[in-house]
């Protein structure tokens, strides 16, 4: 079956769509990544989507609930890498991506999940 | 004014697999029309919720795209058809937050905010049928 691999990297989950996603694999990574979360014992997860050339209801609603699963599994979620265009489209679309924290690339979006995690742990 | 159609493709939606086919004919065609990054972006999300529509709640059914011609300009028109239940109150239908199926109710209404043209067409227990156009 087709599957969005999910790396682990420390403390944090790191998840890079490069793929045109239907909606069942969309759906399995959903799944993957909270599984992942609780075997791992995960306390962030990075998800890039600079590949995506857009962000439909379905995707985003995909997004929105693993941040908030996420979330009820104590670990952070940071998409990053949104493309000009579908952040436009988004908004007009009528989605905001409530609850889900953002950065512009992977590199600042690994820097708030540190911060995240460290602040926490002070 | 007439307007003429200088081509057409009809994709069959039956899984989500046929969603992302119509999002990739539509993006071809877009850039060949000579739609903007951000114009394509917002024709090929339209036609992703529309033949979501179709598949999840029409029961499957198809779509033709065709690239138009008309006096001074050039556009892409995409119409979806199902065979399934139809829509019984479209007005509610097209209202953000408004699902019937458990989704996020931004489809119909999110798709007409994308696009030039928006019509539709149901009758319950007959099919529905959602005509979009984005002109040049």
């Amino acid at each position: 079956m087709e599957r969005i691999p999910i790396l682990k990297l420390g403390n944090f989950l790191l998840v890079s769509v490069q793929v045109d996603m239907h909606d069942r694999l969309a759906m399995t990574l959903q799944d993957d990544l909270t599984a992942r979360i609780v075997k791992d014992s995960a306390r962030g997860v990075l998800i890039d989507i600079s590949s995506l050339e857009i962000v439909d209801s379905f995707i985003g609603r995909m997004l929105g609930n693993i941040a908030a699963m996420a979330h009820v599994l104590d670990a952070e979620t940071v998409v990053v890498g949104m493309q000009p265009a579908v952040a436009i489209t988004l908004v007009e679309l009528g989605l905001s991506l409530q609850g889900v924290r953002t950065a512009l690339n992977v590199e600042k979006g690994m820097d708030l999940l540190r911060t995240a995690f460290t602040s926490e742990r002070k | 004014m007439t307007v003429t159609a200088l081509k057409s493709e009809a994709i069959l939606l039956r899984s989500s697999e046929d969603v992302i086919r119509v999002r990739q004919l539509t993006r071809e065609w877009a850039i060949q029309t000579g739609f903007s990054l951000v114009e394509q972006t917002k024709l090929i999300t339209a036609a992703s919720e529309l033949a979501r529509n179709t598949v999840d709640y029409g029961g499957g059914g198809k779509v033709l795209v065709e690239a138009l011609n008309d006096t001074n300009r050039r556009g892409l028109q995409l119409t979806f058809m199902d065979e399934g239940p139809g829509i019984a109150d479209i007005e509610m239908a097209l209202k953000d937050g408004y699902t019937t199926g458990g989704g996020l109710g931004l489809g119909l209404g999110g798709a007409k905010r994308l696009v030039n043209d928006f019509e539709i067409v149901s009758r319950p227990g007959e099919g529905t049928r959602v005509r979009i156009a984005r002109w040049k």
